[in-house]
């Protein structure tokens, strides 16, 4: 629930930042390692949104898939999830993630009366 | 007529630089945080009591924050060790987030403590994804919890800098088969080491308070590889 608040706010501080009052979609990107099952999210954010900017707004989610890397194989790979990470060709562990811990707002469509926007 | 903005900020962007600055802080009072994270009735507490009492033992300058829902019992028996200890009542919400964490320390945090033991909200999801400024992020999972545990709650153990199995005493009674407990943990964290306490019966509660301190004297803590970044490379080509 507290994600999709924090949605909210920073979509209502952009609104108010750019002279937007009404929101039509946003769009997320929700990595596989997020932590958040988009599902709830959407959930969440409709209530999140009640009374505000966004009421009525949809919340539309990508999926970014969760990718490993192991630099001594140069190889990538999709770590599912729950995640394997370590390497399937070498068994070192990985150095990191290539993706899949992404949340952030990719887009907001804006609807209704909007101020005139510069440039 | 419909606009649209790219936004391209992180949702957890307010939360991450508040943590960042509280980092800076804690580090400027030589105060380091240990975050600890576990479901409901792990033993987060009761480890935790240990701690202190020990801590104290040894003349470490400690104190804890414990949330929890509703009730004040977590801190009434903490503050047992003696220790200073101070509940967070989050009022319903299921994890603890830096401005909150923020308005607690503010006035009553003592000037020299070493360490600043925190027991999160008992929940392995929306805690997770809430730096908090801590040092050492540990995830705790008791014997009775099951071995797979680390791969139902991955971002909970999978970005934990130490990893803790708690109420060792009952593992004989409760089968716990710590080869699969440690295979599922290197799953989603390889690398991370794992603690085997029991409050009960006082073992590995030495172990914790020496990584906890080591790691507020600057040694380097485990980088989980949830963790790290790898550059974003070229797709395999085949
Ligand atoms: N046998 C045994 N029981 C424990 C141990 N640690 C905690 N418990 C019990 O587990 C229950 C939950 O412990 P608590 O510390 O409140 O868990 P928390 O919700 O994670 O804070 C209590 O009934 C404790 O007495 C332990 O090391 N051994
Ligand atoms: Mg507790
Ligand atoms: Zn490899």
């Amino acid at each position: 629930m507290s994600i999709a608040l924090a949605v909210v706010g920073q979509v209502e501080e952009a609104a108010r930042a750019q002279g937007h009052d009404a929101v039509a979609s946003v769009t997320l990107r929700v990595g596989e390692l997020a932590g958040v099952v988009p599902n709830a999210l959407t959930f969440c954010f409709e209530l999140a949104c009640e009374g505000t900017a966004l009421a009525g707004a949809a919340l539309a989610t990508e999926h970014v898939p969760g990718r490993a890397h192991c630099p001594p194989c140069d190889h990538a790979w999709p770590t599912g999830t729950p995640p394997s990470l370590t390497c399937p060709r070498c068994g070192l562990a990985a150095a990191g993630l290539v993706s899949g811990r992404e949340l952030e707002i990719a887009r907001v469509s804006w609807s209704g009366a909007t101020v005139p926007e510069e440039g | 007529m419909c606009r649209a903005t790219d936004l391209r900020t992180a949702v957890l962007a307010k939360n991450d630089h508040g943590a960042q600055e509280l980092r800076a802080e804690l580090a400027a009072r030589r105060t380091a945080m240990v975050n600890l994270l576990s479901s409901p009735g792990s033993g987060k507490t009761a480890l935790l009591e240990a701690e202190l009492t020990l801590a104290r033992e040894r003349g470490v300058p400690v104190a804890a924050l414990t949330a929890d829902l509703a009730t004040e019992n977590d801190a009434t028996r903490l503050a047992r060790s003696g220790a200073p200890v101070r509940q967070v009542l989050t009022a319903g919400l299921c994890h603890i987030e830096t401005d909150m964490l923020r308005g607690h320390l503010d006035g009553w945090l003592p000037d020299a403590t070493r360490l600043l033991f925190v027991e999160n909200v008992g929940n392995l999801v929306c805690p997770a994804s809430y730096d908090l400024g801590e040092t050492l992020r540990v995830a705790l999972a008791s014997v009775t919890e099951g071995e797979d545990k680390p791969l139902k709650y991955p971002t909970a153990f999978g970005l934990a800098h130490l990893v803790v199995v708690t109420k060792d005493d009952l593992a004989a009674a409760a089968e716990f088969d710590r080869a699969a407990f440690l295979d599922h943990v290197r799953q989603v964290n390889p690398g991370v080491e794992v603690v085997f306490t029991s409050a009960r019966r006082g073992a590995g509660v030495g172990q914790l308070l020496d990584r906890a301190l080591a790691a507020a004297d600057g040694e380097p803590v485990h980088t989980p590889v949830m963790a790290a970044t790898a550059p974003a490379d070229r797709e395999p080509v085949r």
